[in-house]
């Protein structure tokens, strides 16, 4: 039942030759993505042969299999997780009641938003990050990059099922659109501000893997408790997936933070610019870093306060992290949650109905789970014997976003004047000569084997090959 | 082996806090719930995993592939593990010995050694969990003769004469591989293709210790590299670098590459009552070797080649798949290309062509994924793999994934080539 069929044009596991009109309207929307992976997927990748993981199928013994393959000859398809026919929606009004397979009427356009600003996120980050192979780190970097990509590209393979199948003629509309959306683009851009960011260097890169990505985690694992269950049984699988693309970013960041304590104990120094001189990124630039993309990213959950949060909750849409495993009555009515605001210059705590805070409840959850992950990266400092250690900035810092937007504060939350921030903005954020410092290391180095001088070998390789394998074969 | 029964024992399932990202695709895989977390660890019930390995694929990081050897009555809680910052080692023969459990069951694991049998503990256990390891056959083929181990302890070595000493690698390569031949002069000293024996090094460590026996399969076949004399061959690469390449200099090993003929050394030994060739007339041998690799590989062709040379053998394949960095430091690399190829079919994967693209032996035996195929049908079919740990997950995984598309699902198939003998492993 969960063997994907790889006989057909489009791999799948959703019997679609049983649906010849939905199966021509994607057959005709596949050279589109085809001519998008051409025209803006990984730079002058054509012909490289990668290390990639492909499903069979979507249980534990079949979606994990490796083997050299052509990007541009992924199997992209669609593959559902398992679907149980007694399923039942277990919050928000419907709760008790069936789960749907199909669309309810009053839900279509809110459903279809959902699908549609999930589905943009998916090929834009191929888009931010189609330069990056040019100066990958090592050949075991170049691979974990280009799995991410056609795993993106799979993820909106997903999403664009969805909107065929269920949405009609706007579905297929919307669905051409995500291909012609492009990342940073003036004119049409992506619909989210973090993917129309640039990812012009390797540590941009792990950070938006580690953070941007768990932002995917904890939107994909919202989703997943949907009502609507193809939607669910969609992301279920997508999770899956998206864990590796957490594993560069975490991992990496790790790396980076290793070589630099080497450097720092080889040298005995924690000198910015001798550290800077041996070729390692010095621990403040990597803070700054990292108080950019989390910032970014928190961004992404949306406002504080949001009655488009609270209907997709009650309507069935999209539950919380983990909604299965909470015990409350899965209502949420009458229930509050503290946001935070600005009274006379100060943050305040304020009480909200819950139902209205469901977006800053998710945004809290991720910010457990960055927390707990920088934690570890400072466990690689404190092995080092090296006192200083990373830490996300306050949750208000740089938001763009919500009752927080536009709001000065420093990292630690203090709110600071106009003129303060401008002063010790390059102390918090990363600078054109961080940028320009970080950019200067990004050689490319693709021997089997061998590392950038600024990024530590990983523990081990990838499927328990050895880390020197031969990840991509440059033919 | 009886003691074991003294203390139950599990193969504890861990998940290693320094390397685990937290993304939650193992507790979402696990289909009977073993998995759990809180904000800092996920950690493994023990009493509730049952090993099935469903966790083990899906997790991006290779965090959840850690097991520990442990007394049932002493497995990691939950509440200890939801603590740790880094995994615990693994308990020592001691600390298990106290807990009443044996692990020297097998003499020859009392001797360190380079070639080693496989994790002997694990494969003994009921519920081993799958890894490649695990599926290593402890019982030789039923066809095989009967083997001698342990005649010369390491407390009472014997005495063997240099007899000969050849490069058979291209000479100026940094892998150089010695041939060696000893000559047991009236000592008995009977061997079998795929045993191995001991050397001790002269002279005391860094400790002032005596030096241990380094163990080397033998290379030549059970009637001697001379037949009908008491002589036996080995294939020993002189160790200059450790696997990180910094300079090293393995003691044992250069001191076999640089013996003269007529010097004497210390043997101990013989080793290994399961890597064993079968003597059947029409039972195929698969063997996957790198490096020195090769040694039981040359022994059991050879053995073959004179059998057939006599007339006594028919019917049976033999099939080759042999790795090395390219073909200068193949060894055995000239005598191999004169075997006819009706006698066996060689399959050579070399990784630092210049000017070619990396190939090794599992990417072979995916290309002739149809002849292997074959092969894993017909019951009369062993395989033979040898060489450096790292190549054993990816072999294992290829005959696997080989199996699989053939529509002989591993799960069956791989205990059945372990339990009657059929899959020998030997990594170092």
């Amino acid at each position: 039942m969960s063997t994907i069929d790889y006989a057909q044009k489009i791999p799948n596991n959703v019997n679609l030759s049983d649906d010849r009109t939905l199966q021509r309207a994607l057959e005709g929307w596949q050279p589109n993505f085809i001519q998008w992976w051409d025209d803006v997927g990984p730079e002058g990748s054509t012909d490289f042969e990668v290390y990639l993981r492909t499903a069979v199928s979507v249980d534990p013994q079949g979606w994990a299999q490796f083997g050299h393959v052509k990007m541009r000859d992924y199997r992209w398809g669609i593959f559902l997780n398992p679907g149980d026919a007694n399923r039942q929606i277990h919050f928000g009004d419907h709760k008790g009641e069936k789960a749907w397979t199909d669309v309810p009427g009053e839900h279509r356009a809110n459903l279809r938003r959902i699908i549609v600003t999930q589905g943009d996120t998916e090929p834009a980050s191929v888009e931010q990050q189609r330069h990056l192979g040019l100066t990958a780190p090592s050949m075991y970097d170049l691979r974990n990059l280009f799995q991410i990509n056609v795993e993106e590209g799979r993820h909106l393979w997903a999403m664009v099922y969805l909107l065929h199948k269920h949405f009609g003629r706007d579905g297929r509309e919307e669905a051409e659109a995500l291909l012609q959306r492009q990342s940073g683009d003036e004119n049409n851009p992506r619909i989210l501000g973090a993917f129309n960011e640039k990812t012009p260097d390797w540590l941009s890169f792990f950070m938006f893997t580690y953070f941007t990505d768990r932002d995917g985690k904890f939107q994909l694992a919202a989703l997943s408790e949907s009502a609507f269950d193809p939607l669910a049984r969609t992301t279920k699988f997508m999770l899956t997936e998206e864990a590796h693309h957490m594993f560069v970013g975490e991992s990496g960041v790790s790396r980076v933070i290793a070589r630099t304590c080497q450097v720092m104990n080889e040298l005995k120094t924690d000198d910015v610019q001798k550290v800077r001189a041996a070729g390692a990124i010095d621990l403040p630039t990597i803070q700054r870093y990292l108080n950019f993309h989390y910032s970014v990213t928190i961004d992404l959950f949306g406002a504080d306060q949001s009655s488009n949060a609270a209907t997709f909750y009650s309507s069935g849409l999209k539950g919380r992290y983990e909604e299965g495993k909470r015990d409350d009555d899965h209502l949420l009515k009458g229930q509050s949650y503290r946001v935070l605001e600005v009274q006379n210059g100060q943050l305040v705590d304020k009480e909200v109905p819950m139902l209205n805070a469901l977006n800053e409840v998710l945004r809290d959850d991720f910010i457990k789970d960055s927390v707990a992950g920088v934690n570890r990266w400072n466990k690689v400092i404190e092995k080092a014997g090296i006192p200083l250690r990373l830490s996300v900035p306050h949750k208000a810092f740089n938001r763009q976003i919500g009752a927080l937007a536009g709001l000065k504060l420093s990292p630690e939350g203090q709110v600071v004047s106009e003129a303060e921030w401008q002063a010790r903005q390059a102390e918090w954020l990363p600078t054109a000569e961080d940028r320009a410092f970080v950019a200067s290391l990004m050689g490319r180095v693709v021997e089997p084997g061998k590392f950038a001088n600024w990024i530590s070998p990983p523990v081990m390789g990838i499927n328990r090959q050895p880390v020197d394998f031969e990840y991509v074969r440059f033919n | 082996m009886n003691a074991m029964t003294e203390a139950a024992v599990i193969r504890q399932h861990l998940i290693d806090p320094e390397i685990c990202i937290r993304c939650n695709t193992c507790e979402a895989t696990c289909p009977i719930g073993a998995i759990t977390h809180d904000d800092r660890n996920y950690v493994v019930k023990a009493d509730v995993c049952n090993g099935c390995m469903a966790c083990i694929s899906p997790c991006p990081t290779g965090s959840i592939d850690n097991w520990r050897t442990m007394p049932a009555t002493r497995a990691y809680p939950v509440e200890e593990q939801l603590l740790w910052d880094e995994l615990p080692p693994e308990l020592t023969p001691e600390q298990l010995a106290e807990a009443g459990v044996a692990t020297d069951a097998q003499a020859e694991a009392a001797v360190p050694v380079l070639a080693q049998a496989p994790a002997a503990a694990a494969a003994t256990l009921a519920e081993a969990p799958f890894n490649s390891a695990a599926y290593g056959a402890t019982t030789p083929p039923w066809s095989a003769a009967h083997a001698y181990t342990n005649l010369y302890p390491p407390k009472k070595p014997t005495t063997a004469t240099v007899v000969g000493n050849i490069n058979c690698t291209e000479s100026g390569f940094a892998s150089e591989t010695h041939h060696v031949v000893l000559d047991f002069g009236s000592m008995p000293f009977p061997v079998l293709e795929g045993q191995s024996i001991g050397i001790i090094p002269p002279g005391v460590d860094a400790n002032g210790k005596p030096h241990v026996a380094r163990q080397y399969s033998v290379a030549s076949p059970r009637n001697g590299e001379r037949p009908g004399y008491n002589n036996v061959a080995l294939t020993v690469k002189r160790v200059t670098e450790d696997h990180q390449g910094r300079p090293v200099r393995g003691v044992a090993s250069n001191y076999v590459c640089d013996l003269k003929v007529g010097d004497t050394v210390q043997v101990v030994g013989p080793f290994g009552h399961s890597f064993l060739m079968p003597n059947h007339p029409r039972s195929h041998i698969v063997m996957i070797c790198t490096g020195t690799g090769s040694a039981p590989m040359r022994a059991m062709t050879e053995w073959r080649r004179r059998l057939r040379k006599s007339g006594r053998f028919e019917g049976g394949k033999l099939m080759l798949f042999f790795g090395a960095r390219t073909p200068q430091e193949l060894p055995y690399f000239g005598p191999l290309q004169t075997l006819p190829k009706d006698f066996i079919d060689i399959n050579l994967a070399f990784s630092r062509q210049p000017d070619q693209p990396r190939r090794y032996v599992q990417d072979l035996m995916r290309e002739r994924a149809a002849d292997l195929a074959a092969l894993l049908k017909d019951s009369h079919t062993h395989f033979y793999v040898c060489g450096l740990k790292s190549m054993e997950e990816g072999v294992v995984l290829a005959l696997r994934d080989v199996a699989e598309q053939a529509g002989l699902p591993w799960d069956t198939l791989g205990p059945v080539l372990k339990a009657e003998g059929r899959l020998h492993l030997e990594t170092y």
